[in-house]
């Protein structure tokens, strides 16, 4: 059995006190003033920062407000600023924090909605059409007959890079988005990336450079790895901006 | 007041809606889908194993087709789906599957020649065919004949959702997020569109539309223990149940799916067993194949499910302070496979519970027990997917009792059924909402946002001093322990009745915060109050049905019985005051049929009491095929149960080495 085990089987008198901190502001309504709201609570064993959000809200503060849907760290809804780094609230347990003080920020560069409720969902679409995200061909398939023969290492390359879940966490590490608002951000570049190594897309590096050829798309990166620090996928973010950046340059 | 007109209106931004939008957006329609969530969170993207299509190209699905995909169906179903549906779904698959890969989902591909893989705990080497050689691979999952399960690692909703949802905005799908459905806008039996509240500052929009389609997805979280996630509360199923005319189906049939993760309820993909993983108890040994000796862990999911707590019954279960569980083994497919096939579950595993299950040995072993997944309830519609009671009212995927699922679903379905569903009911809502002109006017409509407002500020105006929380935790865990694998009457009545209690309990709450805006504790107040109407249409369809069938075990009524209970469950809600749902019957017609009820060849043999007209409608079959003489399976088909099929979707499938025979 593991040490992971062992813990569970302890007296609920032996678990914690850990603090959690809020940062409270409802942008929807004008007579509201941001301040930052403390909860005290008993840390459970294997607690996330989503049973214990679940266990604030609906035991000391009902008005929080804050995006969960899957907590299981695929849906990229729960990105919030954890201890000043963002990262996906579901898959972050308390117990990483030595002394049990944990401050929570809404995600920045998207529009607040309230506490740690923020709008990524338009965004994101806008970005996904600005870089035209999807599969670009002449010919309309025929779906009665088999279908194009892909060799199994490019079907992973694509696989590999389409694990982004949008959750906007490398737009929040992003230098460049703080002085460029409408950099498309290593979410947008890798988006670009996985469409040109799909052999469905027919799309030429022209055509590519029409949609990202500026400082806004790949010439706006500068670098300093924010985005795959902390990319929650482990995304290869800096390699592909820079294997999208040579294909630009060249077009 | 604030009004929004379109041609097409979709009410839920999954798999089943955003395809649905397609279907309309290419018919030239205005369309807007409107989601509580941005769209590619939807709950969609939780699959993982994969989808179900009979392709037949890898070796191990050699000779699959639309036959075998529908006898695997009919009978995970426990012959309660609508073979018809079942027909449809099966033909249409391999096209949606193909039209996915067009889209770009890197589906996981075939590489000629030998590989190894597990099977039965051991390792063997198949060789695939070269003329299969780059054509979509399939994985092996439960209650199938054939390894039919297409799949991107163990990331197959996302990359299936990603896709679509691309799809949508290319077509200029207009996409609402953040919008609550709260009611149905309807007059004279037509649906006109929905009052959504918006969830960012709370404002109430009508959504005015020629024709609606719900698209909401399940209702798992009426249940403690669920594996789906926060949002899959069931509104939309609530809202058209609140009509007092949308009828729903089947809503006692909810699915346990045998290996989600302890404690978290966190899925672990059936394509943990369907890769050769094993089920494991406290001593470490292998059970399932004392039960199930054929299909041993890759059974339906509800018989799975029932042989694990059987097991846990009789002593085997590992004892743990979350209660006792058992263990799931993938440690023997191998640290490679695992970090290349079960990337996610590996995460999953190693982020919630510190167990790498790529570890060798016990070390690597996960505990897993059944838990609430998949609903196959929801509004009972005809096979064109529209209500059958409210007209230009459409109802696609998970939200749906459109059959497919009956009883039980198949592992590998779900995301099969939500684009394949829509495809086929998208476009027959398309065609419906091109053909139809808007029958309401503005004074309906404001009438019905009038009456949202008035209940908003009912429920503000509550003073009872109880909680809403501790009802919904009352009520999910009444469900959890009563309306479970194994329900029972006298449970089953308690349930009822206490259900019926806090129902009527809600009125007695008190909203701390009275805000009509961006006010997350007034939304759980009218959610709870839609999700309790729904557990009880569950609890009251449950203690109604005395017999045992798919995911419904009844320990006081452990047969199947074809005699009584061969239909569906159909409920509604007569009166906004009624307090329970009331319930009647739709029978399915054996003679209708082109595979009549017998054993579903795993899960408890004898425990089945037939329909005398199941063999007299073998004989009939008999003699339609003396009659037909040697012809193609499609003329015999056709011959048996004739279906149809929008568009071209009732094409020939090609298939490798076999053509379309």
């Amino acid at each position: 059995m593991s040490s992971q085990d062992n813990q569970e089987f302890k007296d609920e008198e032996e678990f914690r006190e850990i603090e959690i901190t809020v940062f409270k502001y409802n942008s929807q309504d004008k007579t509201s003033k941001p301040e930052y709201k403390t909860y005290k609570l008993t840390e459970t064993p294997g607690m996330t920062l989503y049973i214990a959000l679940i266990k604030i809200w609906s035991t000391m503060d009902h008005h929080l407000s804050f995006d969960f849907v899957c907590r299981a760290g695929i849906c990229g809804s729960c990105s919030m600023v954890v201890n000043g780094k963002p990262r996906l609230a579901c898959k972050t347990r308390t117990n990483e924090f030595e002394d049990g003080k944990i401050t929570l920020l809404p995600l920045p560069t998207f529009q607040h909605i309230k506490d740690l409720s923020v709008d990524t969902g338009n965004w994101m679409n806008a970005m996904s059409v600005k870089v035209e995200s999807w599969i670009h061909a002449k010919e309309e398939t025929d779906n009665s007959v088999l279908e194009k023969r892909v060799d199994p290492e490019s079907a992973q390359a694509v696989f590999d890079l389409d694990r982004c879940i949008e959750c906007g966490i490398c737009l929040a590490s992003c230098s460049t988005k703080i002085m460029r608002e409408d950099f498309i951000g290593a979410v947008g570049l890798n988006r670009t990336a996985r469409f040109a190594i799909d052999p469905h897309d027919e799309r030429t590096d022209e055509e590519f450079y029409e949609l990202i050829g500026d400082d806004n798309g790949v010439f706006g990166c500068m670098s300093l790895m924010g985005c795959e620090d902390h990319c929650p996928k482990d995304l290869p973010l800096q390699t592909k901006i820079a294997y999208m950046r040579r294909k630009m340059v060249k077009a | 007041m604030k009004i929004i007109y379109t041609d097409a209106l979709i009410v839920g931004g999954g798999l089943a809606g955003l395809r649905s939008a397609i279907a309309a957006r290419d018919k030239g329609l205005d369309t807007i889908v409107i989601s509580m969530v941005p769209v590619k969170r939807s709950h969609s993207a939780a699959a993982q194993g994969g989808m179900q299509a009979s392709l037949g190209n890898t070796i191990m699905g050699e000779g699959d087709n639309e036959d075998v995909h529908f006898a695997d169906t009919v009978k995970g179903s426990d012959w309660g789906c609508d073979q018809d549906v079942a027909r449809m779904f099966v033909t249409t698959a391999p096209k949606a599957i193909r039209e996915l890969a067009a889209w770009g989902v890197p589906w996981n591909r075939i590489g000629k020649g030998p590989r190894e893989v597990i099977m039965n705990g051991k390792k063997e080497t198949i060789v695939e065919k070269d003329e299969a050689d780059g054509l979509i691979n399939a994985r092996d999952f439960g209650g199938t004949k054939k390894w039919r399960t297409c799949y991107t690692s163990d990331a197959t909703g996302h990359t299936m959702l990603y896709a679509v949802a691309n799809e949508a905005l290319k077509r200029n799908v207009e996409i609402h997020d953040k919008k609550e459905a709260v009611s149905i806008i309807h007059e004279n039996g037509i649906c006109s569109g929905v009052v959504a509240r918006d969830l960012i500052n709370g404002e109430l929009i009508a959504y005015v539309a020629r024709g609606t389609m719900i698209a909401t997805g399940g209702y798992g979280r009426i249940y403690k223990q669920s594996t789906n996630a926060i949002i899959c509360k069931g509104i939309g199923i609530a809202i058209a149940l609140e009509t007092g005319i949308v009828t729903l189906g089947n809503m006692e049939a909810v699915q346990f799916h045998p290996t989600p993760i302890v404690p978290s309820g966190i899925l672990l993909t059936e394509g943990c067993r369907g890769d050769g993983g094993v089920l494991r108890d406290k001593d470490g040994y292998r059970f399932m194949p004392d039960y199930e000796p054929e299909k041993k862990e890759l059974a339906s999911r509800d018989v799975v499910s029932r042989r694990m707590i059987e097991h846990i019954r009789k002593g085997k279960g590992v004892k743990s302070p979350n209660g006792e569980h058992l263990w799931l083994d993938i440690s023997i497919l191998g640290r490679e496979h695992i970090e290349k096939n079960l990337h996610d579950v590996q995460d999953i595993s190693k982020t919630f519970n510190g167990i790498d299950p790529a570890d060798e040995g016990e070390k690597g072993w996960m505990p897993v027990l059944p838990m609430q997944h998949y609903s196959m309830g929801g509004i009972r519609t005809k096979k064109n997917g529209e209500s059958t009671t409210m007209k230009g009212l459409f109802c696609s995927g998970e939200a749906s009792c459109w059959d497919l699922h009956g009883f039980n679903r198949l592992g590998g379905n779900s995301v099969s059924e939500a684009v394949v569903a829509g495809m086929i009911v998208g476009e027959y809502f398309a065609e419906y909402c091109a053909d139809t002109h808007l029958q309401t006017n503005t004074l309906t409509i404001e009438k019905f946002l009038e009456d949202q407002m008035d209940y908003l500020k009912e429920i503000l105006s509550y003073d009872g001093g109880k909680n809403i929380f501790d009802i919904k935790d009352r009520m999910r865990t009444i469900m959890q322990e009563k309306v479970g694998v194994f329900r029972n009457g006298e449970d089953l009545d308690d349930a009822v009745n206490e259900l019926e209690d806090l129902l009527k309990m809600v009125k007695q709450i008190t909203v701390t915060d009275k805000s009509l805006g961006n006010n997350p504790e007034l939304n759980e107040a009218y959610r709870v109050t839609k999700m309790l109407k729904l557990a009880l249409c569950v609890a009251k369809g449950a203690l109604e049905r005395t017999e045992s069938r798919g995911a419904h075990y009844r320990e006081d009524h452990t047969k199947r019985d074809d005699l009584n209970w061969l239909n569906r469950t159909i409920a509604t809600w007569v009166n906004p005051d009624d307090t329970m749902p009331t319930l009647s019957y739709e029978e399915i017609d054996i003679f209708k049929m082109e595979m009549p009820p017998a054993f579903r060849g795993y899960g408890r043999k004898g425990a089945i009491v037939l329909h005398p007209s199941s063999e007299k409608r073998e004989q009939d079959i008999e003699k339609i095929k003396e009659t037909l003489g040697t012809v193609d399976r499609f003329t015999l088909q056709e011959a048996l149960m004739d279906f149809d099929l929008p568009k071209d979707y009732k094409r020939k499938n090609e298939r490798v080495g076999v053509g379309y025979e």
